[in-house]
């Protein structure tokens, strides 16, 4: 486990870099992560994929796959790898302020 | 950890049904992760990108010690399915649609879907010239994102420093 300042506040990371408590995530802090991701902004396609994430990940208690967040957000393949290049499974999650996604697809 | 000078290469060399799944799952987990992908084409593997094939590959329960006969519906336990049951009329397209049904249930993509969304993802896929002249099929056989038709030397090439899985 890792402590840093992001946004303001301090934040428990694990070694992967997911935050430890979902509950002291705020839009703020999903900026500042992002930008750690190399994602200089969060549009609203960005925010419609996070929306999705946390209230998929309220409704199931994981953060939700790659497919399940193209077919519950209505994005498509080419648009969320546009969004969160080079790995979004991972930067989705973490900006999400969620663990690791649970699921192979 | 850091994926994003990471490079893996899958040759895919079986067409049926279970084998074309494991670099479909893995690939797309490893774009998912930021890893480069490649996947290269081989033999029956073809299969898989062949347009007029890739929504008709199948599972034979014929000579497939790990089936057992509980997958078929039937409580026999750790019985296998044996080989004169697999190789009556019809036992192929039970075995397949079978297998269809626990992908759709896990809410697994089919296959042409699948390979879809890692070309969409930036996987780059490639058809094996040798055997492609074997079977004397030529790209437009091929689905759209198959890049080109290379030979095993230039394969080789391209890989350079990936990890290579065989499948």
């Amino acid at each position: 486990m890792n402590t840093k300042t992001l946004a303001g506040i301090t934040i428990d990371v694990n070694d992967e870099g997911f935050l430890m408590d979902a509950d002291v995530w705020n839009p703020a802090l999903a900026l500042a992560i992002a930008q750690e991701e190399g994602i200089a902004e969060l549009t609203p396609a960005h925010w419609q994929v996070i929306d999705f994430c946390r209230h998929h990940a309220t409704a199931n208690g994981a953060a939700p796959t790659l497919k399940a967040i193209m077919d519950g957000a209505g994005i498509t393949t080419k648009e969320l790898f546009a969004l969160f290049p080079k790995g979004p499974a991972k930067k989705v999650a973490k900006i999400s302020g969620l663990g690791k996604p649970e699921g192979c697809v | 950890m850091t994926n994003e000078n990471r490079k893996i290469a899958f040759i895919c060399s079986k067409g049926s049904l279970d084998m074309a799944y494991p670099a479909l799952v893995m690939g797309w987990a490893a774009l998912g992760n930021g890893v480069d992908v490649t996947i290269f084409f081989t033999f029956w593997g073809l299969d898989m990108i062949n347009k007029n094939r890739v929504d008709h590959l199948e599972i034979v329960p014929v000579a497939n010690s790990s089936m057992k006969l509980s997958m078929m519906g039937i409580p026999a336990g750790n019985m296998g399915i044996p080989n004169w049951m697999g190789a009556l009329p019809g036992m192929t397209a039970v075995a397949t649609h079978l297998m269809h049904g626990k992908f759709k249930e896990l809410q697994v993509p089919p296959v042409r879907e699948y390979l879809q969304m890692l070309v969409d993802g930036g996987a780059k896929l490639y058809g094996c010239k040798m055997t492609v002249d074997m079977m004397g099929l030529t790209q437009d056989d091929f689905v759209e994102g198959v890049i080109d038709i290379v030979t095993a030397s230039d394969f080789i090439d391209m890989t350079e420093g990936a990890q290579i899985i065989f499948i």
